[in-house]
């Protein structure tokens, strides 16, 4: 029997792109975030069309929540943009801002409710009120655990953690805040429009 | 023999990122909390099993119920206690509690994290090229929020008001009104918070599912070499991920009803004379949002199961899958129309005729990519070298189920004779047949084909012909009747028709189901003592005993954590290459390259080697053993 050595081209397949399985994990999560304030919205636009509707007043607050959470989504990109440039003393005030605005965000929903009492609109009653503080309440469940996210991302910068090449989880808690102050606009003037 | 491969070489950074590592745990780390894919994906079968054999049982209570009415049932009374009546009849309300478990059993706790955590937390890893799923953790924590919540599902069959009893749709306001049925009480609570366990569960299963699928992929596993299995649990998770949430959203606003007062489903309702408070809400808007996820949770159960299919088809029949693009585009095609259908499920809700007119049309395009894939199941099977392994005929029944089920959609479809058909015995028939039994066929072929890979051993075949042609047999009896029971006007969900003189003359029928109901369930304890027999005595299974393509037959015959005890093997051709002309054997496995087949080659793939090396980037030899 002859003993051979063959000489074999072996044809060389491509990698299949791929992105960082945790960030790509992070959009379907809001994905499905998504997905539940939209059919939530539409339940809302469907009751609406069917009458016996209570027209209500947004709170006032609500004019200020939504500024104070489209300035902390610019505070949390610049401290990411800081910590992809590895200027990382400004990246740990930057955050504490972020947090800070979150908290005040989340008060001024409180407080927002309370005006809404004052008006006599109530969870309980008429459909519309109901709607209002489910949407509101529900985004802020949101907001809490995008602030316990933040939070983390806080350690892990105090204990030097965070740095250029090391901005993937700090990147998540961005997307997913950014995520969130879209969704609160999109709330609002939803809101704003169908009352 | 020594071979020298050469490697037209553009990138060293092909071999795997991180080196395997064998993985030494405790029993509790390796069979408990394991976050080993393999494992989770027992453990959601085992759980998946136990769920199907209660299922099972309680659907049998209520067919002796409507099979034989006057029959005394006190022998039963060291099981239901409390739920027979004192002549030994099955109490009324708790008929209507059997009926609901019975569904959300089968429908949620079998049928999705059954099958979908069983096969794609299975197969996904081991047949994409991975080492394991993107997140372990919540792989993980996806099994245990479904323990979870079937612990608390179970735990509402024992409680003294009842288990939920407003049907697997808990339309309200029956689900919300406690004195509306005494299964709407607790057992309705403890209903809602196991499903809004089980869709958490279900959202981590998906994502994790997704992101594996689509950034895992091992070297050369392009989209159109994906496994047709693949293509479904994907496209499975994508629908998830869309329609849950939707449930999520239905289930919340009835809480609110139930626990805080609120009136989103609740108006006008008036109890012994007196009103409610409840003023302005809209019942109807609950069955939009239910059927906004429940018509896409019915391809959520039948995707994985036709993916399955496609597999063990091709395998067994020793030829390619007819129509690879077609059957990923029909899938597709059926993912997307899932989402805007719903409405055929609500026809008599009093909605506008044109808009029936509407979801008519929709529902019945979704007949197209149906039959394509029927067209397509046949064609591979046509002149093939057919292997009547019992995963094989299980799958040929899932082909003979979808057809037979999917024609009655059809009637359904048209929003004129639904008004005539809907909420009878019509509807229980279609969607046993096309989703209940093709689904748990699907699975149950998934089982004897992955069942070597799983344990290591073989089941027992002839075992397995007995259990398919019984269960395949007693489906039909027990199903085929149903039509024309519901043509003659008996509607679903009813205690009892002795009371109508009209629906006497079924009686027969009747007595027929249910005895082909009890002799269907004995013959899944054949398949029960199979499979648990085999685990342990089983014949000792070969590295890839049905001679299949695809990548899990690669791994050795007990794969450890990590799968491949050394690289993740590389891919070259597609999943089908079954009896290619010129090829030594009748199959070629998905990680041989075109180089080392040139018999077979078409002139297009030898065009691939050519381009492949000419493209100017350095030769690298290198001298290995052959493998
Ligand atoms: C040709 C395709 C199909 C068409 C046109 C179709 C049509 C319909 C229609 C119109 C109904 C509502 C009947 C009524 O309640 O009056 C229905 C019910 C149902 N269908 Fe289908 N169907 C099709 C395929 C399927 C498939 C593939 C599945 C599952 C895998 C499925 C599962 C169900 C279920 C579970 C129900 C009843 C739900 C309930 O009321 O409890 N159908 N179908
Ligand atoms: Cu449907």
């Amino acid at each position: 029997m002859e003993k051979i050595v063959d000489l074999r081209i072996v044809e060389e397949p491509k990698r299949p792109i791929a992105m960082h399985p945790k960030k790509f994990g992070m959009w379907l999560f809001l994905a499905s975030v998504a997905m539940l304030f939209m059919s939530l919205t539409s339940a809302y636009i469907v009751r609406q069309a069917e009458g016996n509707w209570v027209y209500f007043e947004l709170p006032t607050l609500f004019y200020v929540t939504s500024v104070v959470i489209v300035v902390s989504s610019i505070t949390l990109q610049l401290a990411f943009s800081a910590a992809r440039k590895d200027r990382l003393a400004a990246v740990k005030p930057l955050l504490l801002v972020t947090t800070v605005l979150g908290l005040f965000f989340l008060v001024g929903q409180f407080y927002g409710w309370k005006q809404l009492v004052a008006n006599s609109i109530y969870l309980v009653g008429n459909p519309s009120g109901s709607f209002l503080y489910v949407l509101t309440g529900l985004h802020a469940l949101h907001v809490v655990s995008a602030v316990v996210f933040l939070l983390i991302v806080c350690l892990a910068a105090y204990r030097g953690k965070i740095t250029s090449t090391n901005t993937a989880q700090m990147e998540m808690c961005t997307t997913y805040w950014h995520f969130l102050g879209g969704l609160w606009l999109y709330l609002f003037i939803f809101l704003l429009l169908y009352r | 023999m020594a071979t020298i491969d050469i490697h037209p070489h553009t990138s060293v950074e092909h071999h795997d990122e991180h080196e395997h590592h064998e993985h030494h745990g405790n029993f509790w780390t390796n069979y408990i909390f394991s976050e080993d894919h393999k494992v989770i994906a027992k453990q959601f079968l085992i759980t998946g099993m136990a769920w199907a054999l209660i299922g099972g049982i309680l659907s049998v209570l209520f067919r002796l119920q409507l099979g034989f009415p006057d029959a005394n049932l006190s022998w039963l009374k060291p099981i239901l206690g409390g739920w027979l009546t004192p002549e030994g009849k099955i109490d009324a309300e708790f008929y209507l509690a059997l009926v609901t478990m019975h569904g959300t059993i089968m429908v949620f706790f079998v049928l999705t994290a059954g099958l979908s955590g069983t096969f794609s937390n299975f197969l996904i890893p081991l047949q994409v090229g991975a080492r394991d799923m993107a997140s372990g953790f919540m792989n993980m924590l996806s099994y245990w929020f479904f323990f979870l919540s079937s612990v608390i599902m179970f735990i509402s069959l024992f409680i003294s008001t009842g288990p939920a009893a407003g049907g697997w749709v808990i339309y309200p306001p029956l689900s919300a009104l406690p004195q509306a049925i005494s299964g709407s009480g607790l057992g309705m609570t403890l209903w809602l918070v196991a499903m809004a366990l089980f869709i958490v569960s279900s959202l981590l299963g998906s994502i994790n599912y997704i992101t594996t699928v689509i950034n895992m992929r091992t070297t050369g596993m392009s989209f159109t070499k994906l496994p047709l299995t693949i293509w479904a649990f994907f496209l499975t998770a994508v629908i998830g991920i869309l329609s849950f949430p939707v449930l999520f959203a239905a289930a919340l606003l009835l809480i609110f009803d139930r626990s805080f007062g609120t009136s989103f489903y609740l108006s006008d309702i008036y109890i012994g004379g007196e009103a409610l408070p409840n003023q302005g809400g809209s019942p109807i808007l609950f069955q939009h949002l239910f059927w906004f996820l429940g018509h896409p949770e019915v391809y959520i159960v039948l995707l994985p199961a036709l993916g399955i299919t496609s597999e063990i088809i091709a395998t067994n029949s020793r030829k390619p899958i007819f129509g690879y693009k077609a059957m990923v585009g029909s899938m597709l095609f059926i993912a997307i129309l899932s989402f805007v259908v719903w409405a055929h499920h609500m026809f008599v809700t009093g909605m506008n005729p044109f808009l029936g007119s509407i979801f008519t049309l929709l529902t019945l395009i979704i007949a197209v990519p149906s039959a394509v894939k029927i067209f397509n199941y046949v064609t591979t099977m046509w002149k093939g070298n057919i292997r009547f392994t019992p995963a094989m005929l299980f799958s040929i029944g899932l082909v003979s189920f979808f057809l037979t089920g999917g024609i009655t959609g059809i009637f359904l479809g048209n929003s004129a004779i639904d008004i005539q058909l809907h909420d009878t015995y019509f509807v229980v028939a279609h969607f046993h047949i096309v989703m209940g039994s093709a689904s748990f066929f699907g699975m149950v072929a998934g089982i004897y084909h992955w069942f070597p890979k799983m344990f290591g051993r073989m089941m027992n075949d002839k075992l397995g012909y007995l259990h398919f042609w019984v269960t395949f047999v007693g489906v039909y009896l027990v199903f085929f009747p149903m039509h024309y029971i519901g043509i003659a006007g008996f509607p679903r969900r009813y205690y009892s028709w002795t009371n109508f003189d009209t629906f006497s003359g079924f009686a027969d029928l009747n007595h027929l189901i249910t005895v082909a109901a009890i002799v269907t369930l004995a013959a899944q304890f054949v398949f029960l003592f199979n499979f648990i027999y085999s685990i342990f005595r089983g014949k000792l299974a070969p590295a890839n005993p049905w001679e299949s393509n695809t990548l899990e037959w690669t791994t050795p015959r007990v794969p450890q954590h990590g799968n491949w005890p050394g690289e993740i093997p590389t891919v070259y051709r597609w999943p089908y290459d079954y009896s290619k002309p010129g090829a030594k054997e009748d199959y070629i496995p998905q990680h041989i390259p075109f180089s080392e087949t040139p018999e077979s080659n078409l002139p297009s793939e030898n065009e691939l080697i050519k381009l492949e090396s000419n493209n100017g980037s350095p030769i690298v030899v290198e001298d290995k053993k052959h493998h």
